[in-house]
């Protein structure tokens, strides 16, 4: 018993350099490992997170943050995982090099994270059950609560400044630059300057003790290189947002929910910074004003409701929500969808039916987005695939919505919604202009001898709108019930068949206005890998992975449905093809099978769906196991 | 069949109003509800009302959700873009498409189902955001178009046409719009066309949100012996006491000013409403008041009807936004994409 306690005591002193090494040593991982953090949420260890994250970006090298967190404001654990990596794989990690372990709750889990080699970075203040160590990894303490208890006398800064502590010690052991992490924080905190030097006092103090204490450098090491130049640290709902900025859009109207919340909030903020004018009032006076109104709904039904009723009056409108908001609006969804009206909707997926797990991701409203709402509806989706596409799409979305006048929805997810993701500079073309469809004006309706809403389709099976307040020529009745070609009334056969017929060609013809998918083709590759959004990074390494042991794979991103006939042709072309989807129905290849008349033989399937982001090992593994016969 | 068109059947000529249009021009299609239905009478005081207000049949937006009130829109002004959506979801149709132009005229028809059952979230919603609209909930206490069953407005003891006695008590709209801080409640009657216009007119011209309350039995599933909401049982019980009249021109005001007129309230394009007759004590100002008369009147069994309360001073959803004068849909994209420099400027902090 002595002898076992004497053990952890000893953990807790980290003596000699080198001091808890063990047998197994990590080979150089130079610019390619994995770290998890271990916290306790609420306790302000985003900014530390944070604050590695952005430094490491600074540093050049390709990496990315996933952020796990309960669905709670305070008290429950919650782990945050960097992955640095050179070339540019940064799709979730599964096994950590270096584990922070700074929640006492979850030693365990922690503990039994690290690669078998790696690293434990703990608070030695804090007592570690025997039970649970292991030999084969470096336990690296550093006695935190002691060190900060000193140095920070007030409570809940000690508990903010401990984070920027371990922020420091695991500079020191992955060779960061301590100049760039301090200049962020010089920038961060370039307005208070006690806070400020809290910080640099805490980063010290973490980063000295492990200077001095670890067997600085590690194998896990960044070397600064040159691969971020033209790129941005963003999270996707940012960046969604960003794009109905950009796209003109002027009403949003949103319920809270996890994880679309920071869609609505951001748009909210990027309006009161782009959408405010002063005017001159008439006794000379200003005052500000605002070109936008975002509406916070009594529920997602009225929030889909309201950017319909914009829509009809000629507004570009979008709501931003969730599944569970989307099994809400199936009712708005058909309603717009079989009057005509334009909608973009933005779904930031999460995981499970009813409330399932709302901070957790999966791909599993790809069938009720597609069909959504009773009768018979086919919607427009798009499947971006990280932040980048995530603010093209949107603008995209809008311009889709409005030439064909029906709902487009944009499934977007909480990794790529709620994560910083390192991707290209997001440009903009100023020769945009907005595809408005076909909206007549009260000049256009002078033209022609009579209007009626459901005739006259062009092309791509659209006809012809007008808003209300524009001229007694262009009133028509908007209805739910069943209308004719003439946006009458009707009961009859023939007069409901003609507007769904043409309704069902209209979506058809939306195939060669979505993105197109992606695809990489390799020389002698039998099969062929399908996948969509965020899955993107996993697939492309497990593909190169598996390259590499002389298994050549075609891929194929999907980036909106309806599928283009490229999709159809991939799938015809390849013996069979693997699906990967995070979802646990395979969603995405039902809808393949539905809308590609594949036999269902020709397309398999790796799924994901425990909610955390999709793991490259896990695809490869996958991928092995469908292909090994 | 809402497609049905009227007969046009030369008469005597019709008198034109300011923009030379005659009534017939505020007409809609032929109703296909029952003969006798209350919910006509309240389509023709519509009718009525925008062609004594020279309204532009355009600048009107007429919308609904489903039951027999909600078809109703077709019944008036062919010339305005009607909206016929999802039962229950009238009112945030109605929100969106007023923060997209705030320019029309938003006349929203719903019915008791469709507001206090169904849609009873949507209401109160857009009753504390004070859209600018005119909600009239044709309130006649059964589901006309499913055959007879209860609606939320049913008084307990009022019975079907089988003699079946409502058990759980009703929603009464104007109690509820009240204590949600509506900012311009009425009760009518829709035989009581008389008082009806006035107060049309006056919830036109509302800044805010206006609900009427209009009691319209229903001919064919509630108009009998046990129902409290039939004609007979309306005209026993009706208490008139509040009596307006809305005066629109500066004319008429000097003309028509009723010597009597016990408080007048000018609205925000300038016309006046006048209350004719009010019981002793009663200010249509005074929510406390207006709420005591109305609980008071109910517990001896009456059901008082006018412009019950109306406050012209609160905020509506644009106020409350703070929104340019100009619709939002007439913003051009230059106003509205900040541009590549302002994006390039923007990623400064993402990096």
């Amino acid at each position: 018993m002595t002898q076992k306690i004497d053990q952890v005591t000893n953990l807790g002193q980290p003596g000699p350099k080198g001091s808890g090494n063990r047998s197994s040593k990590l080979p150089d991982k130079t610019n390619d490992f994995a770290i998890r953090f271990a916290t306790v949420n609420g306790t302000g260890s985003a900014s530390a997170n944070n604050l590695l994250l952005k430094a490491i970006f600074r540093m050049g090298i390709p990496v990315s943050g996933k952020n796990l967190f309960p669905s709670n404001i305070q008290g429950l654990p919650t782990w945050y995982e960097i992955r640095v990596n050179g070339s540019g794989f940064t799709s979730r990690a599964n096994t950590f090099d270096l584990v922070v372990a700074m929640n006492t709750q979850t030693y365990e889990t922690d503990i039994a994270s690290v690669r078998s080699g790696g690293y434990l970075i703990y608070d030695s203040s804090w007592f570690i059950p025997p039970q649970i160590l292991r030999e084969d990894i470096n336990f690296f303490g550093v006695p935190f609560s002691t060190l900060f208890a000193e140095e920070f006398p007030e409570s809940r800064e000690r508990i903010l400044m401990r984070n920027i502590g371990y922020a420091g010690a695991v500079a020191a052991a992955i060779t960061l630059d301590l100049d760039v992490i301090s200049e962020l924080l010089d920038e961060t905190y370039s307005g208070n300057e006690r806070i400020r030097n809290s910080n640099h006092r805490a980063l010290e103090l973490g980063y000295n003790y492990a200077m001095e204490n670890f067997n600085c450098p590690l194998p896990i090491r960044l070397e600064r290189i040159d691969k971020n130049a033209d790129k941005i640290l963003i999270d996707g709902n940012t960046a969604t947002a960003l794009g109905c900025i950009y796209a003109g859009a002027t009403v949003a109207a949103w319920y809270p929910i996890t994880p679309a919340t920071s869609v609505a909030e951001n748009f909210t903020k990027l309006c009161s910074r782009y959408r405010r004018e002063t005017i001159t009032l008439e006794d000379g006076t200003t005052e500000t004003r605002s070109n936008f109104i975002v509406l916070q709904a009594e529920d997602e039904l009225a929030a889909l409701g309201m950017v319909v009723g914009a829509s009809w009056a000629g507004a570009r409108a979008f709501t931003s929500t969730s599944g569970p908001g989307i099994s809400l609006m199936n009712e708005i969804l058909g309603l717009a969808y079989y009057t005509e009206i334009p909608a973009v909707i933005i779904d930031v997926q999460r995981t499970g039916p009813s409330t399932g797990m709302p901070t957790r991701v999966q791909q599993a409203d790809i069938m009720e987005c597609a069909y959504a709402s009773h009768g018979d509806t086919k919607h427009i989706l798009l499947f971006p695939a990280n932040p980048e596409e995530c603010f093209h799409f949107t603008v995209k979305a809008f311009d889709l919505a409005e030439h064909f006048q029906t709902p487009v929805i944009v499934l977007s997810d909480l990794d790529i919604g709620m994560n910083d993701w390192v991707v290209s500079n997001l440009t903009w073309d100023d020769n945009y202009n907005w595809d408005r469809g076909r909206v007549l004006t009260a000049e256009d309706l002078k033209t022609i001898p009579k209007f009626y809403r459901y005739a006259d389709e062009d092309a791509d099976f659209v006809t012809p709108r007008t808003l209300p307040g524009i001229s007694v020529k262009g009133a028509y009745f908007n209805r739910g019930s069943g209308h004719d070609r003439l946006g009458a009334y009707t009961e009859s056969p023939e007069g409901y068949i003609q507007v769904v017929d043409r309704l069902a060609k209209k979506h058809k013809a939306a195939a060669n206005y979505v993105p197109k998918p992606v695809i990489e083709l390799k020389d002698g590759a039998r099969h062929g890998v399908i996948t969509l959004g965020s899955c993107e990074m996993a697939v492309k390494e497990a593909i190169v992975r598996l390259e590499s042991d002389g298994l050549a794979l075609d891929y194929l991103r999907v980036c909106g449905f309806p599928f283009s006939d490229e999709v159809k042709h991939f799938i015809d072309t390849h013996e069979f093809t693997v699906v990967v989807e995070q979802n646990r129905d395979a969603q995405l290849r039902s809808l393949l099978i539905l809308e590609t008349e594949t036999p269902p033989t020709k397309l398999r399937s790796v799924l994901s769906y425990g909610g955390f982001p999709i793991c490259a090992d896990d695809v490869v593994d996958g991928l092995l196991n469908e292909l090994k016969d | 069949m809402p497609s049905i068109r009227k007969p046009l059947i030369p008469l005597a000529p019709h008198a034109t109003n300011a923009l030379g249009l005659t009534v017939r021009d505020y007409e809609g299609t032929m109703s296909t509800l029952c003969a006798g239905c209350g919910h006509d009478s309240i389509t023709a005081a519509i009718v009525q009302t925008f062609f004594e207000l020279d309204t532009p049949p355009e600048q009107i937006a007429k919308l609904s959700g489903i039951g027999c009130s909600s078809k109703t829109p077709t019944y008036f002004v062919s010339g305005a873009h009607g909206f016929n959506s999802v039962h229950g979801r009238m009112p945030p149709i109605v929100t969106g498409a007023n923060a997209a132009n705030r320019s029309n005229i938003y006349i929203g028809i719903s019915g008791d189902g469709d507001s206090l059952s169904i849609g009873t979230g949507h209401l109160v919603h857009a009753i504390r955001k004070n859209v600018n609209m005119v909600y009239i909930i044709e309130n006649n206490g059964v589901y006309g178009l499913t055959k007879g069953q209860f609606s939320p407005t049913a008084d307990v003891g009022s019975t079907t046409k089988r003699g079946v006695p409502n058990d759980v008590p009703p929603i009464d709209p104007v109690e509820l719009a009240l204590s949600l801080g509506a900012s311009f409640v009425a009760r009518s009657f829709s035989g009581d066309k008389r008082q009806l216009i006035p107060i049309l007119k006056a919830a036109v011209e509302h800044h805010g949100f206006a609900l009427i309350d209009v009691i319209s039995p229903c001919i064919q599933f509630n108009n009998h012996q046990g129902s409290t909401k039939s004609y007979k049982y309306m005209r026993e019980h009706e208490l008139n006491e509040i009596d307006s009249v809305f005066l629109r021109s500066s004319a008429q005001i000097t003309a028509e000013l009723p010597a009597d007129s016990k408080v007048s309230v000018t609205m925000h394009d300038g016309s006046v409403l006048m209350f004719r007759t009010l019981p002793e004590h009663y200010d249509p100002r005074d929510r406390n008041a207006a709420m005591n008369y109305i609980y008071q009147a109910k517990a001896s069994g009456e059901i008082p009807t006018g412009l019950l309360y109306i406050d012209r001073e609160l905020s509506d959803i644009h106020d409350l936004n703070q929104t340019v004068d100009e619709p939002l849909i007439n913003l051009p994209l230059e106003k509205l994409c900040p541009g590549n420099s302002a994006l390039v400027k923007f990623q400064e902090s993402f990096r």
